[in-house]
């Protein structure tokens, strides 16, 4: 089956069980040219496993995932699941992903466009750096690199920022930015909502199933958030954008600990 | 030590062919070790040269080539560690555990019942490196080629499976096929060199040299030519001094290259003892290339 239109990749009423317990549930979803999606949702919510689906590495039990014809995908993994133990260089990780080239090392015309890549992401030089004798952002830049060498239409990305400072996050964030403007598609996930999520173009809150969809004007309110996360939330406007913030009326209806032991 | 005296032994052809093979098995083992080591499975060398003594015991039993059989029955065991470690979360090391002795101890138990299979199960056993022949030789070299092109020829692929396998199963790569073709080429390797070196030092073989290349670099590609050259090294000097010092082969072989481990623990900890080695622009410890 091909994807209709301008789609990359559309998913229709597909769900996903591990062992009988059913992770994604009659989930919807269409990834176009150009976009940049965000999928938000607490943890268990299934946001991985929409990852896989759409890489094709998960299999839907029940509905149905079509992708445009030679549609190249990259994945760039949550940083914290990286072995920094193992012994590689900057250009061997890179590289590693091109397994259908036969010969262990580069050739001329692959080594000028690894250079290349790594000059544009700002690792320039750092090609026989062990991957662990980098900063943050560079290490995230090298899993980013490496998705990019096969030249993607869509970029995957599992928490980007999870576990990074605010500094690295802005330079991913925004070297990511750019790529989706220069015609790559986006789709990540992450937990954050106010230092990413709001400032995305698109959302998809998801638990289980998808909740709410479109931009964060529209899905991130109070009602949404709560049928998502499952605790209540409260939506602020701050300089034309939404921030979301713990609902401190659910928290003075909790009973500090000395009060109960004393009551 | 004189030149006669240093050279005496190569006049036998019993020690030509045990050098030859030692220094060829070595290579063998640590080229595959560094795999072995890397994904965390430095008792499948142990486990599966025991496992293998119970296809011994079973292809006696019912008649086949023994070495065909013991290596069939060592793959489909190095095939069984690696489905059972990715569908359940035992660890490697249980699953090694569980399946490669269990093996063991069914080749025992097949062994009572109905007999030893013959004299090649206890040379698979305990080794006899100065027993060797042409044909032996020839074994281990044939082995040694088929690792070194399957490890040329599926580089990338055996590399990215190693140090990601989620993402690289993730994106369409077939790791299931690629770990299963490295489990094929430890076995045979395994089957090959337990009749030089033995159950008993088949570990040390496959672990030393690359735990020992782990310490001096952080590259892939630098960490499996040292850990050949050391795996080499260890057999051709180990050999060379179980003569002059009338020591066993097999374990002076797994002492020298203990030696070496040793001597790389101290090389890359005095730097540090010394306050040599600072520390990176990034605030990250100096790592060696």
């Amino acid at each position: 089956m091909t994807a209709p239109t301008d789609a990359l990749i559309e998913v229709e009423a597909a769900s996903v069980a591990y062992d009988h317990a059913t992770v994604l549930d009659a989930v919807d979803l269409r990834v176009t040219d150009a976009t940049f999606t965000g999928i938000v949702g607490p943890s268990g919510s299934g946001k991985t496993t929409l990852l896989r689906l759409l890489l094709g590495s998960v299999t839907p039990r029940t509905g149905t995932v079509v992708r445009r014809p030679g549609l190249h995908i990259g994945y760039v993994p949550q940083v914290e699941t990286v072995n920094w133990q193992f012994p590689v260089t900057v250009g061997e990780c890179l590289l590693m992903s091109r397994t259908q080239r036969l010969w262990p090392w580069a050739g001329r015309d692959e080594r000028r466009e690894v250079a290349r890549l790594l000059d544009r992401l700002g690792l320039g030089g750092l090609q026989d750096r062990h991957i662990r004798a980098l900063s943050g952002g560079q290490q995230q830049r090298v899993f980013i690199a490496r998705a990019l060498l096969n030249r993607p239409q869509l970029l995957l990305m599992d928490e980007p920022t999870s576990g990074v400072d605010v500094r690295t996050r802005h330079d991913v964030m925004h070297l990511v930015a750019d790529l989706n403007a220069e015609g790559l598609a986006v789709v990540i996930t992450t937990h954050d909502l106010n230092g990413i999520a709001t400032h995305l173009p698109d959302l998809v809150c998801l638990n289980t199933t998808v909740i709410a969809a479109g931009p964060p004007a529209e899905v991130l309110t109070p009602d949404v958030l709560e049928r998502t996360y499952g605790a209540p939330l409260d939506v602020l406007e701050h300089a034309g954008m939404r921030v979301v913030v713990d609902n401190h009326a659910a928290f003075g209806k909790v009973t500090p600990l000395a009060r109960r032991a004393t009551a | 030590m004189t030149w006669d005296e240093l050279t005496r032994p190569f006049q036998f052809e019993f020690f030509r062919n045990g050098l030859l093979v030692a220094t060829i098995a070595g290579a063998l083992c640590g080229l595959i070790g560094v795999y072995v080591v890397l994904r965390g499975m430095s008792y499948i060398g142990h486990g599966l040269s025991h496992a293998i003594f119970g296809g011994f015991a079973a292809s006696g039993l019912v008649g086949v080539n023994l070495f065909l059989g013991a290596g069939v029955w060592g793959l489909a065991s190095a095939l069984m560690v690696t489905t059972v470690t990715r569908k359940r979360a035992i660890g490697s090391d249980a699953a090694i555990g569980v399946i490669t002795t269990a093996s063991f101890a069914l080749g025992l138990a097949l062994i009572q019942l109905y007999g030893s299979p013959g004299r090649n199960a206890d040379a698979a056993l305990f080794g006899n490196v100065l027993g060797v022949a042409t044909d032996d030789v020839w074994i281990v070299l044939g082995v040694a080629v088929f690792a070194a092109a399957v490890v040329f020829l599926r580089y990338r692929a055996l590399l990215y499976a190693t140090f990601d396998p989620e993402v690289a199963d993730a994106t369409g790569h077939r790791t299931g096929r690629i770990d299963a073709l490295l489990m094929l080429v430890l076995a045979a390797s395994i089957l090959a060199t337990m009749r030089v070196m033995g159950v008993t030092l088949i570990a040390a073989a496959v672990v030393v040299p690359a735990a020992t290349a782990r310490m001096l670099t952080h590259s892939f590609a630098r960490m499996l030519a040292l850990s050949t050259a050391i795996g080499a090294a260890s057999g051709f000097v180990g050999m060379n001094l179980s003569y002059h010092l009338d020591v066993a082969s097999g374990p002076t072989i797994v002492l020298t290259g203990s030696a070496f481990f040793a001597l790389a623990f101290l090389a890359t900890s005095l730097p540090r003892l010394t306050g040599v080695s600072g520390r990176g622009p990034s605030g990250t410890a100096t790592l060696p290339r």
